[in-house]
């Protein structure tokens, strides 16, 4: 495990403007997360989880406080800057899968290939995504989609469809890999069946996990648990 | 792989699609058409000009090149003109106007046929009474007229004494002085055709008869027929303007009708593009890739239908309406549907850059 803090959250403060009210979504949120480590951020709704899920994947910015994601300083980044970071420094997995309907599920991991293949300036590197490499293959195998792979989303299981976000997560080989109640819409077989597909990831290829979940027991297959409460992290 | 998905982006969604590239049609469709319109007429009017056999034209002062005038010429300029050194013969014509593009041509037809060498029926023949009148096949065929029948014209009821091959004059031609009291107009022309004694003395005669009648219009028919163009008929230009002005809003408005829907629609989608790293380049890009392909098809479908218009004038308005098939214009139709349609995907494409992630994620 390195010195340094994959993920290092130094008292985090997001204020949001709701209608007329200022809802103080994180209060001073502070924790680390070591590089191979596989985390869950366990909370009630409106503990903050969310929001500090969408700041770590710099979806939106903090309002005060420090981030840092593999040694990048995420509080001073430019939008081009942030969207440049999402690229290969961070995989996302939603609740809701998330996929694009109008793609089969080897083109919606390819489209993330292609963008994270186009340069800051928007320019392709090349019209077409390059051939998926020996070891993502191997990603593709643990996560058993090999023969879904020509499928629209609408044709695949919601456990199926899960699997495929998984994979185009971890397409551009991503520092960390944030996971937003991952099984949040799964049956329960089909919860543990991707739980365990994460774990079996962060054991196997040493992938850096964090799980936002409400879920105790989904929250049992990471390495370790964060409780949050009211914006902060107890 | 951004091609991929703008194919299967319009694929998802083939009824809007349909009617995006439809809508676009029509636009192109409308440019064609009455630059078709526009081109077929000159042309059609500049062959029966020629179709007379004269070598010179004069026209009324002041009278625009394709103008349907009355009748303000004095016919004792027939026996002015035909004094003139090597003018060989001289005829004159009145013309009045109809509803639309017709009108009724009065001739004398002895000159003329001396001029012209005559009609080449293809039923009947010339006048034989002074409520006679000459139509060719084309108004024939769109009138379903044969020899005797009966046609009620400018609230005079006409006899049908013969169908002329196309191609000379004019399409409707009856006794020159019928016409003209018809018209209250007695012994005034609306123009006057010139034939030489050589073609060698054509620009000589032209050069004459301008410095002794210099307020006159005159014109040698290669000179008239070359008129003959949208450029030169400032009304048909302003026309064609208007029409690609309108054509260029339609386009406007239903490429942003579309695309607006569109946007919000795939306002998820649009989130899921964003957070996995798509740039603002990327969506914009996406989104007028998208718009220029329905632009594409749409002039393509636009120029089919084209064909169709004119297959229809040809069929049911054949003596009104001639349309061309226009090749330079395809080219410049196309691109006003192009800068219409992109134009339209300016604001949606902006919305849809400036959508916040996280919003757009949670969007049901």
């Amino acid at each position: 495990m390195n010195e340094t803090p994959m993920i290092l959250v130094r008292n985090l403060y997001k204020t949001y403007r709701a209608g007329e009210v200022d809802v103080h979504a994180l209060q001073g949120a502070s924790l680390d997360v070591a590089q191979g480590e596989f985390v869950a951020i366990v909370g009630a709704s409106g503990s903050g989880k969310s929001t500090l899920f969408n700041i770590l994947g710099t979806l939106t910015p903090p309002t005060s406080g420090t981030v840092t994601i593999d040694g990048k300083d995420l509080s001073h980044l430019s939008n081009a800057e942030r969207t440049e970071l999402r690229k290969h420094t961070v995989g996302f997995v939603f609740q809701k899968y998330n996929l694009l309907p109008t793609l089969t599920a080897e083109d919606n991991i390819r489209m993330v290939q292609y963008i994270g293949s186009r340069g800051g300036d928007g320019q392709s590197k090349g019209g077409k995504a390059a051939e998926f490499t020996p070891e993502f293959k191997g990603i593709l195998k643990i996560l058993g989609i090999a023969d879904r792979m020509k499928h629209k989303p609408r044709a695949l299981s919601g456990g199926q469809q899960q699997r495929v976000a998984i994979a185009r997560a971890l397409v551009n080989g991503p520092a960390i890999l944030l996971a937003d109640e991952p099984t949040g819409n799964l049956d329960s077989k089909n919860s543990a069946a991707v739980l365990g597909l994460l774990s079996d990831l962060n054991k196997r290829l040493g992938q850096t996990i964090l799980m936002i979940t409400h879920d105790r027991e989904a929250a049992q297959y990471a390495g370790r648990s964060i409780q949050m409460l009211d914006g902060r992290v107890v | 792989m951004i091609n991929k998905l703008v194919l299967s982006n319009l694929g998802h969604r083939p009824v809007r699609t349909v009617l995006s590239v439809l809508a676009i049609a029509v636009e192109v469709t409308m440019i064609l058409t009455l630059v078709g319109v526009s081109y077929g007429t000159l042309d059609g009017t500049a062959q029966r000009a020629r179709g007379v056999g004269a070598d010179l034209m004069i026209r009324p002062p002041g009278s625009a090149i394709i103008g349907l005038s009355t009748a303000p010429m004095s016919d004792e300029l027939i026996a002015f003109v035909a004094s003139q050194p090597h003018v060989a013969l001289a005829t004159g014509t009145a013309i009045q106007p109809l509803s639309g593009f017709d009108s009724i041509t009065g001739l004398d037809i002895d000159p003329f046929t001396k001029m012209s060498g005559g009609f080449n029926f293809l039923e009947g023949g010339p006048f034989q009474y002074d409520q006679d009148m000459l139509v060719d096949e084309y108004y024939a065929r769109e009138h379903k007229l044969h020899v005797g029948d009966q046609v009620k014209l400018a609230n005079h009821v006409w006899r049908v004494a013969g169908i002329f091959e196309s191609g000379k004059l004019a399409r409707i031609c009856v006794r020159l002085s019928v016409l003209q009291d018809m018209m209250g107009n007695q012994h005034r022309l609306s123009q006057i055709y010139v034939k030489t004694d050589s073609p060698d003395q054509i620009q000589a005669v032209l050069s004459d008869l301008r410095t002794k009648m210099p307020t006159y219009q005159i014109y040698s028919m290669e000179e008239f027929t070359s008129l003959l163009s949208i450029s030169s008929v400032g009304l048909l230009r302003n026309f064609i303007g208007v029409v690609i002005g309108v054509a260029v809003i339609v386009g406007f408005i239903v490429v942003f009708m579309a695309m607006y829907t569109a946007v919000l629609e795939r306002t998820r989608e649009i989130g899921i593009l964003k957070a996995v790293g798509a740039s603002p380049w990327l969506i914009l890009d996406l989104l007028f890739r998208e718009t220029l392909l329905l632009s594409v098809l749409g002039t393509i479908f636009g120029i089919l239908l084209t064909y169709g218009t004119q297959w229809l004038m040809k069929h049911a308005v054949p003596s009104s309406l001639t349309q061309e098939t226009v090749y330079l214009w395809w080219p410049i139709a196309g691109g006003v549907a192009i800068v219409g349609a992109l134009l339209g995907v300016v604001v949606p494409g902006i919305k849809a850059v400036r959508q916040d992630a996280t919003e757009a994620l949670s969007y049901e």
